[in-house]
């Protein structure tokens, strides 16, 4: 357990915020940059205290709990903290992508620099709070709390058709949180508990479950609404357009961490609470993840001439595979899903990094305006490398867990779906390494050739290779060392699903 | 029934009104009526002082209602039966002092620019909210419609304050016109309810029916009386004139555009919040036996509401007339509160932290309207805002916290009283309406979303001519007392949103 004087999930929410506070009072710039440090390596470095701190054979409860009363306690509101199996991994990659884009952002020389370090640290709470709340109002309370700082930043400082895509991404996101939101309070009112706190909710909904037709509504509400959060097919537009206009730090941040939840609702939330709500719908979501996410989107990816645009859509077809994985109704595949969940944040972060990366050398996002560049930028190139096949799922890096998983998973699901999916990794395969080989291997086109020939272009520098080692380093850690994060995630989701692979509801089964 | 009282009973009913129990509204008469003394006793050259008197008086007035909150004696009728006390009334009272207030200090903003006498603008603010504030807590409805009148005939002054621009007494003739009819309405409706109330033909007849506590009675002793329905229909309808429910908000878009800017904002939040008022003690005291046909009426008012302000704002560029058309959909939001509240405790705390946390964001945004208006004051347009955020970074993050709090972006005050309302609707089973609040809700997000973009998002213009002049007025500077006034308004707008604390537990635990 922690040894800390303070409570370290708490801090790591309040530190950002009271850091953007402080840049919001009027600090000067000198100073704001200073303290940004602090407010971005502070929930980093809690987020790995709690993980080597996290007791081991605990997940299935929650640790470090704590409870604050905001004064809302009539209707079952309060701040009530906590990590169990599953927010464990999130929460640790919540801090270290935010720790990444933090650092990226710093040294990104932006204009208003102040001003968008303090949204980025607003965000960076909201995350923090997001996977620390046992409270399903505050865990939503948070998610928005990050989400608005990015529609701003994208308005801002966002790149080409940053307006259209800064509306398309708040009317969208807001359907989807707004739907999440009434199945929230759906969950709270129909279940009788009064309360808002999960562990409340889970143990008056496993006494007396809800009807399986309102189970069927309800969960249908918060699959939509937390599927447009996660781009789910077809409601996914918004996630490549706003990817692609957003700076660097906010896509990372938000293609990260944050759209992580509505994977992170599904599987903490609904499942547990709507089994049998979930089980009516598991031919709709997996149907819409292989075909749309995956194949479709995968398609749509190849296709794709923006670099940037690429990334976006790379992102948007592999949470197909999570929700395949959701879709199993197994531990193992929500296990594997959330150990997706972090690989796919870890490295699709150092995706967003290293594109604006190359977008400052080369001066474009056009994959056919590029070539050659690993000659004169080998360590940008190395990294680059080096993302682009973890998000592949090549062994060692941590995404190969988590797909190997789901497959493993969805294979006694469906043997077609799961032959599709993995079809799916060929077509990564194919955008993946065409998109390495066009931007650095290869002869310079003409025009860039003039580009690199009045700006020289420099290899990575220290201050974005730092952010770029953080986010490789996690990655290979849990690509070699899985268990440290599947302990805990398996005590945490064995209590649902006692065999690992079965279907669990087929004896309670309405059907 | 004062014809058989004798002139014991008479003299004793006199002394038995209480008149410390309506101290605030006879303190704000009194107040409104020293701002004219003083106008005549002191030089020209101290009149500036005169608005200073206003606030600073009101101030004290707050301080010493909010001191003495709960009095001994809540829960009461005084004035045999004219007014009830509740803790309801002592919170709308608070509600109704706070506008005022804010009211004046706009209008020392908005005034400095307009040539025009300066201090009937505060006594009549001042007199309007005094009768604001018992018509929150009327029992009966001689004293409501009196109440009510004194409120809407002040308003017709405030509305074409500005006598010198042609669109404020546009905007003034059509409030009048409107006003009439809606009063009108009521008025049939009353008189229907005290004509069958009063008939000796049918059980509980009462010669009182204007009063709520009997007129409840004798609709429960008779549940499907025809003329009772018509007159509550009738009723409904005048009150849904002053809360801009639809099909009775054609008033609002020309009226809120002609208006001065700080009329505007005192007929946005506490003329709709009286008429909620009213509405909550009408629906659930006096007309409470009748829910099965409140309810319906309410519910399609609000969903049509709901939907009709949304979609009219979308295409509005004029921001006196978008903030009209999305304080029409704030009515339609509250009338779901409302709606639950026949079933649901819960709701009746909720609509009014929707209304206290509409008042912080519609002032927050009034605010900066006021600073960013030019003379005229009817003209403001969505690209007067462009490159606020460079200019004054100040007045464009108040802005930016005042819509994100009307949109009910979390974690704004704005988000909670939604939430609220949609957990009491819920509770109260109201699924189609709150299927229509979501759809509301996002559309609501592309015109807020489009003024904050306006001000903080940059936008080309093309470069002034040779001899050409920006035809954008010139943004007034921000003076410390509204400066500080609105940064307080934005921070409470914040903070409500984290933490209710105890003024949440207040609200809802009933």
């Amino acid at each position: 357990m922690s040894q800390l004087p303070f409570d370290p999930l708490f801090v790591s929410i309040a530190t950002p915020l009271a850091v953007a506070l402080a840049i919001a009072f009027g600090l000067p710039k000198r100073y704001s940059v200073k303290l940004a440090y602090v407010g971005f390596a502070v929930p980093a470095l809690l987020a790995l205290h709690c993980w080597y701190h996290f007791p081991a054979g605990a997940g299935a409860d929650y640790v470090f709990a704590t409870q604050y009363s905001t004064g809302l306690a009539s209707l079952g509101i309060s701040l009530k903290l906590g990590l169990n199996g599953i927010a464990l991994p999130l929460f640790v990659l919540a801090g270290l992508v935010g720790l990444a884009a933090g650092l990226y952002a710093i040294q990104s020389q932006a204009e208003r620099l102040k001003h968008y370090l303090m949204l980025l640290l607003i965000m960076q709470g909201g995350l923090m709070g997001v996977f620390a709340s046992v409270d399903i109002f505050f865990f939503y309370f948070f998610h928005e709390l990050a989400l608005i700082p990015t529609f701003i930043m994208v308005g801002v400082w966002g790149g080409r058709d940053r307006n259209y895509a800064a509306m398309k991404l708040t009317i969208y996101l807001t359907l989807g949180a707004m739907l999440s939101l009434i199945g929230l309070i759906a969950i709270y009112v129909k279940s009788g508990a009064n309360s808002f706190d999960l562990v409340t909710l889970r143990h008056t909904l496993v006494a007396t479950p809800l009807a399986g037709g309102l189970q069927k509504h309800l969960f249908g509400l918060l699959m939509f609404g937390f599927g447009i959060l996660v781009s789910l097919w077809p409601f996914h537009t918004w996630a490549p357009l706003g990817y692609g206009a957003a700076p660097s730090s906010a896509a990372m941040l938000h293609a990260g961490v944050l759209k992580k939840f509505g994977l992170y609702g599904l599987i903490q939330i609904a499942l547990p609470l709507l089994p049998l709500g979930a089980s009516q719908w598991t031919t709709v979501l997996a149907g819409l993840a292989v075909f749309g996410n995956i194949l479709v989107v995968g398609f749509i990816t190849m296709a794709q001439r923006d670099l940037k645009q690429m990334v976006g859509y790379s992102s948007v077809m592999h949470m197909g595979y999570a929700f395949l994985g959701i879709a199993c109704l197994s531990s193992l595949g929500a296990g594997g899903v959330v150990l997706l969940m972090v690989a796919h944040g870890l490295s699709v972060a150092l995706l967003f990094l290293l594109t604006t990366s190359i977008h400052h050398r080369t001066h474009t996002f056009d994959l056919n305006e590029m070539g050659g560049l690993a000659q004169k930028t080998p360590v940008l190139a190395a990294f680059f490398v080096a993302a682009t096949l973890a998000s592949i799922g090549l062994p060692g890096f941590a995404n190969f867990w988590g797909e190997l998983t789901i497959f493993v998973a969805a294979w006694t699901y469906s043997k077609v779906l799961t032959a599709c999916a993995v079809g799916g990794i060929i077509i990564s395969a194919v955008y993946g390494l065409r998109t390495a080989a066009r931007v650095f291997f290869g002869t310079p086109t003409e025009e860039l050739a003039r580009v690199t020939a009045a700006h020289p272009p420099a290899d990575l520098r220290w201050s974005e290779k730092l952010p770029a080692i953080i986010l490789l380093a996690a990655l290979l850690f849990i690509g070699f060392w899985p268990k440290s994060l599947s302990t805990p995630l398996n005590a945490a989701l064995h209590p649902a699903w006692p065999a690992p692979g079965a279907l669990p509801l087929q004896t309670t089964s309405g059907k | 029934m004062f014809a058989a009282m004798t002139p014991e009973l008479l003299q004793a009913a006199a002394a038995s009104n209480q008149w410390g129990a309506i101290f605030p509204e006879l303190a704000l008469g009194c107040l409104a009526l020293l701002l004219l003394v003083l106008e005549i006793l002191l030089p020209k050259s101290a009149h500036a002082r005169i608005p200073v008197v206003a606030i600073l008086g009101q101030l004290v007035l707050l301080a010493v209602l909010l001191w003495n909150f709960a009095p001994t004696g809540l829960e009461r009728d005084t004035f045999n039966g004219l007014l009830h006390h509740s803790r309801d009334g002592q919170f709308m009272r608070a509600f109704f002092l706070v506008s005022s207030i804010l009211v004046c200090l706009l209008g020392t903003v908005a005034l400095a620019k307009q040539k025009l006498p300066r201090v009937e603008f505060y006594h009549l603010v001042l007199v309007v909210t005094a009768a604001m504030m018992l018509l929150a807590q009327s029992n009966h409805f001689v004293l409501l419609f009196v109440a009510l009148e004194t409120v809407t005939v002040g308003f017709y002054i405030l509305v074409s304050y500005f006598r010198a621009s042609p669109l404020s007494l546009e905007a003034g003739l059509k409030y009048l016109i409107m006003g009439a009819l809606s009063s009108a309405l009521l008025l049939f409706g009353i008189v229907l309810l005290y004509g069958v109330a009063g008939n000796p033909a049918l059980p509980g007849h009462t010669a009182e029916a204007m009063n709520f506590n009997a007129l409840n009675a004798f609709l429960a002793a008779n549940p499907d009386n025809f003329l009772a329905k018509a007159g509550i229909v009738l009723v409904l309808a005048g009150v849904a004139f002053k809360i801009g429910a639809f099909p009775f908000q054609i008033w609002i878009p020309d009226v809120y555009q002609g208006a001065p800017t700080p009329v505007t904002a005192f007929l946005a939040v506490a003329s709709k919040a009286a008429g909620f008022a009213v509405l909550l003690v009408l629906t659930l005291r006096a007309f409470a036996p009748y829910a099965t046909l409140t309810v319906p009426i309410l519910s399609v008012l609000a969903a049509a509401t709901i939907l009709f302000g949304n979609i009219a704002a979308l295409t509005q560029h004029n921001v006196k007339r978008l903030i009209g058309l999305s304080g029409v959909s704030h009515a339609g939001f509250l009338l779901i509160g409302v709606v639950a509240a026949v079933s649901t405790p819960l709701a009746l705390g909720a609509v009014y932290f929707y209304l206290a946390a509409y008042l912080l964001a519609t002032f927050a945004v009034f605010g900066v309207m006021t600073h960013v208006a030019g003379a005229n004051d009817a003209e403001q347009e969505l690209d007067h805002y462009a490159g606020l955020a460079r200019d004054n970074p100040f007045l464009a993050a108040v802005l930016a916290v005042g819509l994100g709090s009307l949109a009910g972006i979390p974690p704004l005050a704005g988000f909670m009283g939604k939430l609220f309302v949609f957990i009491a609707a819920f509770k109260a089973g109201l699924y189609p309406l709150l299927t229509v609040a979501i759809v509301g809700v996002v559309i609501s997000i592309y015109y807020y979303f489009g003024w904050i973009k306006a001000a903080f998002f940059e936008a080309w213009r093309a470069p002034l001519q040779e001899g050409e002049i920006d035809d954008r007025p010139a943004r007034t500077p921000v003076a410390w007392p509204a400066g500080v006034t609105l940064g307080l308004l934005a921070l409470c707008t914040v903070l409500l949103g984290f933490y209710q604390g105890s003024f949440g537990e207040w609200l809802l635990t009933r």
